[in-house]
């Protein structure tokens, strides 16, 4: 039932195809991790407008999904004059939607700084950026490592609705290959334990990452 | 005839869409239910032989992404003579990968509940039903039920995925809607308005239950 033959012809494609699935995790990783902390300290902002503002951003990219988003920033960016790559928008995409979901882990992480510290960083005068880089992020980012940690698995196993604005990752190329020669069999399995290899093995690494920061 | 102003006169289209988005979300959920207590209750088991296929169940619907799940029942298992509809691959495949992450939801809620309690039951003589079904249950549902709501609104997110294996959702009227009509920005933005008031009950719903909650808990 299972033809050996047919799977490694097929195998040397999909993996070349697993390092454009890897980019656009780390990339859209990336973004979601900056855009993530930027979001987090603009909700705290004493500046009522700005941080309802955020909220409601947040709030919204986090309950619709990330599959519209992505046709959305595929299909109608282009009309405004940004035309991008289907890599550029899915990178965007992931990032965008992912960073809504960091943003609250950032502020659980600010959160759990002691107030007591902000008022002594603040009695000593120190500048606001000199509290937030020196002392509040190198404290509250070290505990929600690990949870940052699933949310790049989650985005990683997120990343076949790229296939979905033609991007051609793993899930695209065993469907193309499916297509071709009437076996979807072989190439969407391999996609499957491409995934749940890669995400298990990552998932028993940041196991590690919480015992040690719970130490 | 009424005519509607611009973008709305769309919505109409994109309702037709709504209804199979309902029926996956209500169905589905409902799956994701049955399999989160049973899935959960399993990994709590002494038993290795419930526990350990509970773990491999989870490890193995939280492994391989959804969407690939939803592509090897649809294009695969049709070559081993098992032809499903769109719909009821979406109703079974979201069922069961939402299934397995609320499974986690029912299994830190149940862990969640002091062990004194257990040994009270014990030492009152009760059965390890009634312990369980008296006085686990009832205050590890409460803690369940915010999380549950959360995760109705990410398996309403999910259910956009069976727009690719062909089910007309409102995720694949709005592509289609997009290819007629070719007005994309307006097409696109009123699906994303159409899925976030889907959401927006869910949302109230799960912010009263935290309060609720917060109230119950001081």
């Amino acid at each position: 039932m299972w033809d050996w033959s047919y799977t490694l012809f097929v195998l040397p494609d999909i993996l070349k195809a697993l390092k454009i699935t890897i980019l656009a995790t780390f990339l859209g990783f990336a973004m979601a991790s900056i855009l993530g902390l930027i979001l987090a300290i603009c909700r705290r902002s004493q500046y009522k407008p700005l941080s309802m503002a955020v909220g409601a951003f947040v709030e919204f990219i986090r309950t619709t999904p990330l599959l519209a988003q992505l046709y959305f920033i595929f299909y109608v960016f282009p009309q405004f004059g940004l035309a991008l790559s289907p890599l550029a928008a899915g990178v965007i995409g992931l990032g965008l939607h992912y960073s809504t979901y960091l943003s609250e882990v950032y502020r659980a992480g600010i959160d759990s700084i002691p107030q007591a510290q902000w008022e002594a960083a603040t009695a000593l005068s120190f500048s606001t950026r000199h509290i937030w880089l020196k002392i509040i992020l190198p404290q509250a980012i070290p505990p929600i490592l690990p949870v940052m940690g699933n949310y790049l698995i989650g985005m990683f196993k997120d990343t076949p609705l790229l296939s979905a604005i033609t991007l051609v990752e793993i899930l695209q190329v065993a469907k193309l290959q499916g297509s071709q020669y009437f076996r979807y069999l072989e190439p969407i399995t391999i996609v499957g334990l491409l995934f749940l290899i890669l995400s298990y093995v990552s998932s028993l690494g940041i196991k590690r990452l919480e015992a040690r920061v719970n130490h | 005839m009424i005519l509607i102003p611009a973008p709305f006169d769309l919505v109409p289209y994109l309702l037709q869409g709504v209804g199979v988005t309902v029926q996956l979300l209500i169905a589905s959920s409902a799956l994701a239910l049955i399999m989160s207590f049973l899935i959960g209750y399993g990994r709590l088991s002494r038993y290795r032989i419930i526990s350990l296929p509970a773990t491999v169940y989870l490890e193995f619907f939280r492994g391989t992404s959804l969407l690939v799940q939803l592509f090897w029942a649809y294009f695969v298992l049709p070559f081993f003579g098992i032809t499903l509809s769109a719909m009821t691959t979406g109703i079974i495949v979201i069922g069961l990968n939402y299934g397995a992450y609320g499974s986690e939801i029912v299994r830190s809620s149940i862990l969640s509940i002091p062990k004194a309690q257990i040994e009270a039951g014990i030492a009152l003589n009760m059965t390890r039903f009634q312990i369980s079904y008296r006085v686990i249950l009832p205050q590890a549902l409460v803690i369940m039920l915010p999380s549950f709501g959360n995760l109705a609104i990410e398996l309403l997110k999910g259910t956009a995925l069976v727009s690719l294996i062909t089910l007309n959702d409102l995720m694949f009227q709005g592509t289609v809607l997009r290819n007629t009509t070719l007005r994309t920005a307006e097409v696109f933005s009123m699906v994303l308005m159409l899925y976030f008031i889907l959401a927006y009950p869910i949302i109230l719903g799960v912010r009263k239950l935290e309060n609720r909650l917060s109230v119950w808990r001081a």
